[in-house]
């Protein structure tokens, strides 16, 4: 069954018709030639499909695309201008923080909605106490905060040096919960 | 995946109607456990409806001092929550324990309590399975059962349920509000989720076109303390092998201990995830414990005595010491007062 | 005079291809924008032997948007059915759960993938056979094993030196069934555009694909163009074709000309894309008080499917490692109705170094000595095994550097006596090789596009190795100019022949193509060669492997943390000291090493493909049930290398790292977690339950 959807893609608004079992990722993919979300497990065990859905990082696999009717994503082809880079991505490229480049886009999405999330306040498995929470974030709370995107090539320790590398540049904020 | 009609409800005693009505309708929330259902063909509804917009996204402060928690909050929001946070800890920790950032993201506090169990072979439709289809046979009875159940299963079902959330509110003694075509209606956690017994499909007490509206935490009496330890086969992003959910106040000062020895307990509420097919509620270890000192004998043995019911399985056995040990690692740190489970070793050197 | 370049071999470089890999825009092979595509899902074996009795697909042919469902029974018939994996829908025959037994086209991807479940199949079952076990009666001698070695060799009498040995190991060892998993699925879009192929399709070698096909489908290997630019990791898996890259250009027939987009589930790629198969070795070692070695046997146990054999070369490394007068190594194989096992990261090192290098930290703690200082102690003067002298051997100084940088001189040999915060704490060190090979067959072409700027054309793949800036690398050093002077040209068949990203060898053999072909440019042209001058060069063999043993060593340094309530295992540090020759770009180099320690933690805590023997299949077949490392896992790692060039690996002096790296890092993991818990754990991987209390 098809539905009509409207979808604000990197700052490009798309309507179209799906098919109401096409996932975000499909969508993306298959319907509007947006590749930049990849797809690694289709289900939620992965990450590489990470994009930004209100500025919250998502799985797109398991999102339906009819279910976000009206809804405003950001992939990594869209987080800076075609003739720039985003801070997170230029830490990840001077970091090395990739081999094979097929969960990078996820990781670079899944790293700015994470230091958003953050600087809003959000704890982790590993913050102690119901203390404040924000950037700069010790390397254990990267990682942990990360551990939703695999790396199949290993590039974690570069990955980790590259978040450090970007929260560093970017403006630091303590929240008091 | 067969084609479906998809809904978006406004009202929720409409979708509790349309979904009552028809036997092919299924809630849609945050999707992190239906719409993989949905690919592997282990569910094939007719009809979607998508609840996600339905004003059920609040917390709210109970006049008894409890906490009302929208069944559309999301896992992330609910565990960052500043009251969940400072006065649930068990419950914050439990969630930030769970899938990923950006599952949790998604994931909501209904959808969670519905999460389905993980058993592989309930996951792979050309396997037998009870669960998926009542009747089949159970694929884990003489298969792989690392991840299975030690208590409360039956020779129909071996899986575990996989929720983190659901320990917590386990332990917590959290009602569950439903919303019936017969009106609004409160359910113990505990009483929330079923053993499997002849009837594994149902993991629930819910019927169909049930909606989940909202999970109430009651209100703690001052000076209690909880905590969530989870033990799992990689550092994050993996369900448990065994996990713990304990609340627990103390008879004495609050629990710090004196140098006379350790406090003693006052109420005990602990439950286990990853050994049954509802978070385990361990009642024989919290009757030895309750009003009693909390040595770590004490502790282990009421443990013990909890645990000499646990029948395990060929690749699970490891399930019954490793249960013992964390939650008696989980109810010593309580009662020392470090209150927040076991820290990993690389936090201890930041301070 | 010498003129510094900048960007040329050695010089820290950034991934030339790197902004467009943050930005997601460089394809892959899914993501080749082709005109109207229709989408394949495949029908799988729901058995592990036997055949096909009816298959009717009579609803999925009438399902919404279906194209058309290919089966055995209308299939297009194969030219060539010698490789049992690839000829696929031939017969009715069924040789493992999982297999290829048809397909849908549809106009989407959910339709077909719902249509493929209209299918029903119904079948005659044999009996099957999935489990591996030490004590079958049917294990065999393969005529050889991976890579052409002797499946068994033997040098004077092991046995009797090992009885009268004064300190004995032996003991029993097991890796598991472990899946390559790179995490861009294999993935093929395959067009028909007259008689010609066109592929493109995530592959670790695109004239390796042609040359497979070619005779699969009776047509010539230059009828086959494969394209791959962007392939997202391979490990080994995407090494050969595998059958769905058939099944697809099959299905390409039958689509009137339109071509056909096929990505594997990761769901099917535990079946479907090769894996390493699980081993059981068996080690003994014999030696004398001090510790000197007398005998070494390495007897290994592992599967290949029946239909089709892979013997893994998992006792090769026992043959060349240590010194001992003594010494016997043995392959026997099972034929299960299981996958086609394949190459796996470092297939034959990586498990067959995990049970020696663990018997030789049991033989230093029986012998009262330090593992390092053992491993010195029995480091050969030459190459036990061919008798020829290594050609660079520093095995000996990565152990001692690694020692330096890792502290291991203020190291308690007591194990399980250091218990800090609940936690017990050890370390442990194994050592690491890999054999330097360069494949001969490769050729590269230069041309002078226009005033000072080149390209170079091969057929080499990166597969996230780095290839698309090492290559650019030596192009730039060979022709004397800056790396921003070459525009590299690879991952096509219309680029010259090239050889597979695979064995370590990627880098060595596409590079000596290249730097023949830049010598046979300037001896032709000069150094002021006309605008579109041009030449080729091809690289012949490596000369010095007549001559020298070419091996590359390293040595792993782990500690690790066991929780003393729950057992929980956390590898809190690492350490890898390489010697691997000449590196081309330290900065991808430190990437690609420690990505494989990365690979070989995972080995060591997480990885295991359970098999239930009963339906022929491996249960735990997604990245939910099936581990590999998380963020969380890798804390404090790092790698470092002997600065050096090795004078006898080419005019490069390099000798490939991809897979070094996961070599020895399980074993010291292990070695690690005895030393923190006095549990001495021989079988992999290392869970939580294996250190109860």
């Amino acid at each position: 069954m098809d539905a009509e959807i409207t979808l604000h893609v990197d700052g490009r608004e798309r309507t179209f018709t799906v098919d109401t079992r096409t996932t975000l990722l499909d969508a993306l993919r298959d319907r509007l030639g947006n590749t930049s979300p990849k797809k690694g497990c289709d289900h939620g065990q992965c990450g590489a499909c990470t994009v930004l859905v209100e500025g919250r990082r998502i799985n797109s696999c398991l999102a339906l695309a009819v279910a976000h009717d009206g809804a405003t994503l950001t992939t990594a082809a869209g987080l800076a201008d075609e003739t720039d880079l985003h801070p997170m991505q230029r830490a990840f490229l001077d970091q090395d923080g990739f081999q094979c480049g097929y969960c990078t886009p996820g990781q670079i999405c899944s790293a700015v909605g994470m230091l958003q999330e953050a600087n809003a306040g959000h704890p982790s498995a590993v913050s102690t106490g119901d203390g404040p929470t924000g950037t700069p974030l010790n390397d254990e709370e990267i990682r942990e905060r990360m551990s939703g995107n695999l790396c199949r090539c290993g590039a974690y320790v570069n990955i980790v040096a590259a978040i450090n590398q970007a929260q560093q540049a970017a403006p630091q904020v303590r929240q008091e919960s | 995946m067969k084609p479906f009609e998809f809904q978006r409800a406004t009202d929720p005693s409409e979708a509790v109607a349309t979904a009552t009505a028809d036997p092919g309708t299924r809630y849609l929330a945050g999707g992190t456990n239906l719409v993989d259902h949905l690919k592997l063909g282990i569910t094939a509804p007719e009809r979607l409806i998508d609840i996600t917009r339905l004003p059920l996204d609040g917390i709210e402060e109970l006049p008894d001092g409890g906490l009302r928690l929208g069944a559309m909050v999301r896992n992330s929001d609910l565990a960052a929550h500043p009251q969940v946070r400072s006065r649930y800890p068990v419950l914050s920790q439990a969630l930030l324990s769970g899938a990923s950032g950006q599952l949790r993201n998604a994931a909501t506090t209904g959808g969670n309590l519905l999460q389905r169990t993980r058993c592989v072979y309930f996951q792979d439709v050309t396997t037998p399975c009870n669960k998926r289809e009542p009747g089949s046979g159970c694929s884990a009875l003489g298969g792989y059962t690392r991840y299975h159940a030690i208590l409360g299963a039956s020779e129909h079902c071996l899986a575990v349920n996989p929720s983190d959330m659901s320990v917590a509110l386990a332990a917590l003694d959290a009602h569950v509000t439903v919303l019936g075509t017969d009106g609004e209606r409160s359910i113990p956690v505990t009483e929330f989720h079923r053993l499997p017994g002849d009837e594994p499909n149902r993991d629930t007490v819910l019927e169909h076109g049930d909606l989940i509206t909202a999970v109430e935490l009651p209100a703690l009496p001052a000076g209690t303390r909880s905590a969530y330890r989870k033990v799992r086969d990689r550092a994050s992003y993996a369900f448990a092998l065994v996990s713990v959910a304990a609340v627990v106040d103390f008879e004495d000062d609050g629990g710090a201990g004196t140098s006379a020895g350790p406090p003693t307990f006052g109420t005990v509420r602990l439950a286990l995830g990853g050994v049954a097919h509802k978070p385990w509620r361990a009642t024989v270890a919290e009757e030895a414990l309750r009003g009693a000192p909390a040595t770590e004998e004490n502790i282990r043995q009421a443990l013990e005595a909890e645990l000499a019911q646990a029948v395990p399985l060929h690749d699970n056995a490891f399930k019954i010491p490793m249960a013992r040990n964390t939650a008696t690692a989980v109810l010593r740190e309580l009662a020392t007062g470090s209150g927040t489970g076991t820290p990993t070793p690389e936090n201890r050197e930041q301070p | 005079m010498t003129v510094q370049h900048t960007g040329t071999a050695g010089q820290d470089l950034e991934r030339i291809d790197g902004v467009a890999k943050v930005r997601g825009l460089a394809p892959y092979a899914y993501e080749h924008q082709v005109d109207n595509p229709l989408y394949l899902h495949p029908l799988q074996a729901t058995i592990s032997r036997g055949r096909i009795e009816t298959i009717d697909t009579t609803q999925a042919q009438a399902a919404p948007g279906v194209v058309a469902v290919m089966t055995h029974l209308d299939a297009p018939r194969l030219a060539g059915t010698d490789d049992a994996e690839l000829a696929i829908l031939q017969s009715p025959a069924v040789g493992f759960r999982g297999q290829f037994i048809g397909a849908v086209l549809a106009e989407t991807p959910e339709a077909a993938r719902a249509a493929a479940a209209l299918v029903r199949v119904e079948y005659t079952e044999e009996p099957h056979e999935a489990e591996l076990r030490a004590d079958r009666d049917d294990l065999y001698a393969p005529e050889q094993v991976n890579a052409g070695f002797p499946t068994d060799t033997r040098d004077g009498d092991p046995e009797s030196a090992i009885a009268a040995a004064q300190v004995v190991v032996d003991q029993t060892y097991t890796t598991p069934f472990e899946h390559n998993n790179p995490m861009e699925p294999h993935t093929t879009v395959a067009q028909w555009v007259g008689d010609e192929l066109v592929l493109h399709d995530s592959t670790q070698g695109v004239h390796p694909v042609r040359q497979t096909l070619a005779p699969v489908f009776g047509i010539a290997p230059e009828k086959i163009r494969v394209i791959a630019p962007n392939v997202g990791g391979g490990f080994g898996s995407k090494g050969v074709p595998h059958a769905h890259v058939v099944l697809t250009a099959m299905a390409a027939q039958r689509s009137n000309g339109r071509p056909v987009k096929y990505a594997l589930t990761r769901q099917q790629m535990f079946f479907l894309a090769g894996y390493r198969t699980p081993t059981i070795q068996h080690v003994r070692l014999g030696a004398d008080a001090s510790g000197q070695l007398s005998g070494i046997i390495h007897d290994v146990i592992e599967q290949t499917s029946r239909i089709k054999e892979f013997a893994e070369q998992t006792a090769v490394p026992a043959r060349m490692m240590y010194a001992a007068e003594n010494r016997a190594t043995s392959h026997r194989v099972a034929k299960l109705d299981v996958p086609v096992p394949s190459w796996m990261r470092a297939p034959g090192e990586c498990p067959g170094m995990f049970g020696p290098e663990v018997a030789m930290d049991e033989l230093a703690e029986a012998c009262g000595i330090d593992p390092i200082e053992l491993r010195v102690l029995n480091e050969p003067d030459i190459d036990p095994e061919s008798g020829k002298p290594f050609a660079s051997r520093h095995l000996v100084e990565c152990l001692r550097e690694g020692a330096r940088r890792f502290g291991w001189a203020d190291r308690d040999p007591q194990p399980r006596s250091r218990l800090v915060d609940g936690w017990y704490t050890g370390t442990g060190v194994a050592s690491s090789t890999y054999p330097a090979r360069r494949q001969t067959g490769n050729t590269a072409r230069i041309r002078h596009d226009r005033a000072g700027r080149y390209s170079v054309q091969i057929g080499a793949v990166d597969i996230g190795t780095g290839a698309w800036t090492a290559l650019t690398q030596i192009a730039a050093e060979a022709l004397g100019c800056n790396a921003a002077d070459i525009d590299l040209q690879i991952g096509d068949t219309d680029f010259p022949v090239a050889t597979v990203a695979g064995g370590s060898t990627g880098t060595t053999s596409w590079g000596a193509a290249i730097i023949a072909a830049a010598q046979a440019f300037r001896d032709r042209h000069g150094d002021q060669p006309a605008v579109g001058a041009h030449a080729e060069g091809e690289a012949g063999e490596n000369p010095a492997a007549q001559e020298y043993a070419l091996h590359s060593f390293g040595a792993q340094f782990a500690e690790v943390q066991v929780h003393a309530d729950t057992g929980e295992i956390r590898v809190s540090r690492m350490l890898g000291v390489f010697s691997a020759g000449r590196i081309i770009n330290p900065r991808t180099a430190r990437s690609q090493f420690l990505g494989g320690m990365t690979m070989g933690l995972g080995m060591a805590l997480h990885e295991n493909s359970v098999m239930d023997p009963r339906f022929g299949m491996i249960v735990n077949h997604d990245f939910a049930e099936y581990h590999i490392p998380t963020n969380a896992d890798v804390r404090d790692m790092e790698a470092v290398w002997l600065d050096e060039v090795d004078e006898h690996a080419g005019k490069l002096g390099a000798r490939g790292i991809g897979e070094i790296g996961i070599v020895g890092a399980a074993a010291a993991i292990a070695n690690a977690a005895y030393h923190a818990t006095g549990i001495r754990v021989r079988d992999l991987p290392l869970t939580a339950d294996r250190f109860l209390a």
